[in-house]
């Protein structure tokens, strides 16, 4: 099939309107002045003035930290959710817990906001890092169970049986057959946690404590303020972060389709 | 298999439990409570053993109009914004499946990739555009297009465009994939008929793909309807939608039992849409 001009318009005009306003904040990012629509010439100041911010930089830790503990254990918990909902058959209240498990990915962030920081409050738990971490865990934990869940449908359970037949016990069959099956669904959804985290402002900005301030958060409270150089250069590091991030997932998850065809 | 199956629920289960269903039921009982000023900042709801609910404010957002506002304001844009993910998805999500088959996936790579990167920069970036001073109206003015700038931020028409942005992918990905799914022959026999292509991509194309398209609007609809960070960031104040009212309610009068009142209209309010959406998902899922 060869594609129209009317096609290939469409195409270029979508993609246009998604890249263009990104890769303008990277272009502005190196733009030596401080007005944002003139193109005063090539600089790194702006970097310059970003790493002597200690602010920015322990923003910057905190969503780092917070995101890797996130990630790991949304992937555990909803990858236990998705081996119960494909492999326990029928149990009362099968859809009510898969339904609320989903919650936090259909829920507008507020509502999720507002709802866990009313627990920690009621709890008497004080806020800081650990409490973010756990509401990002349960936000990770909704979209790792779909996709962990969309793999393991895909995945014939006689694998699994095969290898028990040949002597394996259960937790050996499960750990040398279904794991590496799943292998590219839970760095998938890592990943996915991990970045859901790492961009969050709503949920961090209801359950962080004086201390806990996660970058974008930080960077949320500049942009407030308006535009300026210094959020062009930050952003532009992260879209770089996030660029290696997902293209080396994406090579992984190629290699390992490949190396099993 | 009944340990099996307590081994693999347990953990879910009572995270579930912790996270999600305790708070929600926490937000409901809050938004009977009224505000005081104390640690914490409401009033329990027994009271020396007897139940000391209060009605007061759902009947404050009820009287009052900017809270209703805020509902239609919500609505509206939303709405719009979900119209314009479905009509810009549709029309892409069409040409990714006229692409050879080999470019498909890469296209699609290519679409879901900004969904990646940052969505507070993403919204940040059309701020740089959009504003009086901003690059468009520069361009713009430097054409001779218009005499004096636009005024496209703290606009319903900003809101609009920023959520647009934001959720277009979302929008995509299930339109494809139910567009994916269909023989091209439907269309070639609508043609052969005398249809022409755009006649036979509204009558065959468009009515096949549906739950794909219904599956879309909903995904972004939900989240757009209690967006905050797009409005307070793109809007003003004649644009105040549903999410940003709960926050001012919530951080700047420290009213939280007004703020739950809202999560729990908000929650009502889109009970149905997210329902439909995951009995849409689910059914998916156990195909």
């Amino acid at each position: 099939m060869k594609l129209s001009r009317v096609n290939i318009a469409t195409l270029a005009f979508g993609l246009a309107f998604l890249y263009l306003p990104i890769l303008l904040v990277v272009v502005f990012s190196f733009n030596a002045s401080k007005l944002v629509t003139v193109w005063g010439g090539f600089s790194l100041h702006w970097y310059r003035v970003l790493f002597s911010s200690s602010a920015y930089l322990e923003a910057a830790l905190h969503s780092l930290q917070i995101g890797a503990a996130a990630a790991t254990l949304a992937t555990l918990v909803g990858t236990l959710g998705a081996l119960a909902f494909t492999r326990l058959g029928r149990f009362p209240g099968r859809q009510v817990l898969a339904g609320l498990m989903l919650a936090p990915m259909v829920l507008p962030e507020v509502i999720l906001g507002v709802a866990t920081l009313l627990l920690f409050v009621s709890l008497d738990i004080e806020r800081g890092l650990l409490t973010v971490m756990f509401t990002h865990a349960t936000l990770g934990a909704a979209f790792v169970l779909v996709i962990v869940q969309a793999k393991l449908v895909g995945l014939d359970p006689d694998l699994e049986a095969a290898a028990r037949d040949l002597g394996a016990g259960p937790v050996r069959a499960f750990l040398l057959v279904t794991v590496p099956a799943l292998l590219p669904a839970l760095v998938a959804g890592w990943l996915l946690a991990f970045t859901l985290s790492l961009d969050d402002v709503v949920l961090a900005s209801f359950v962080n404590g004086p201390g806990a301030t996660t970058l974008p958060v930080r960077v949320y409270s500049a942009v407030r303020l308006g535009v300026s150089p210094e959020i062009n250069a930050i952003s532009t590091l992260l879209i770089a972060l996030v660029s290696v991030f997902v293209i080396a997932a994406s090579l992984l998850y190629k290699r390992t389709i490949v190396s099993r065809n | 298999m009944t340990a099996r199956r307590l081994g693999l629920l347990s953990l879910p289960l009572l995270w579930t439990a912790v996270f999600v269903i305790v708070p929600l039921l926490l937000i409901l009982k809050i938004s009977f409570a009224e505000a005081q000023l104390a640690q914490p900042p409401y009033t329990p709801l027994f009271q020396d053993g007897a139940l000391a609910a209060s009605l007061i404010n759902y009947s404050l957002l009820l009287e009052d109009v900017l809270y209703l506002r805020a509902v239609s304001n919500s609505l509206l844009y939303a709405g719009l914004a979900t119209l314009c993910c479905l009509i810009i998805g549709l029309a892409i999500a069409r040409a990714v499946t006229q692409a050879p088959r080999g470019w498909q996936p890469l296209l699609l790579t290519l679409i879901i990739l900004p969904f990646w990167t940052s969505f507070l920069i993403r919204v940040y970036a059309w701020i740089a555009l959009l504003k009086p001073e901003g690059l468009i109206n520069a361009a713009l003015l430097w054409l001779g297009v218009i005499d004096a700038p636009l005024i496209m931020v703290n606009t319903g028409f900003g809101v609009v465009l920023g959520m647009t942005y934001s959720y277009l992918p979302f929008a995509i990905l299930p339109i494809y994939a139910s567009l994916a799914g269909q023989s091209p022959r439907l269309t070639e026999a609508a043609i052969d008929l005398g249809a022409t292509p755009i006649r036979a991509f509204w009558l065959v194309t468009v009515p096949l793909a549906r739950p794909g398209i219904l599956a879309a609007g909903l995904m972004v609809f939900i989240p757009m309807a209690g967006e905050f960070v797009i409005p307070d960031l793109l809007g003003g104040s004649a644009t105040i939608m549903l999410g940003q009212t709960l926050w001012t309610e919530f951080f700047s009068n420290r009213d939280w039992p007004l703020a739950s009142a809202l999560a729990v209209v908000l929650t009502l309010l889109l009970l149905v849409p997210a329902m439909t959406l995951q009995r849409l998902e689910l059914g998916k899922a156990s195909r």
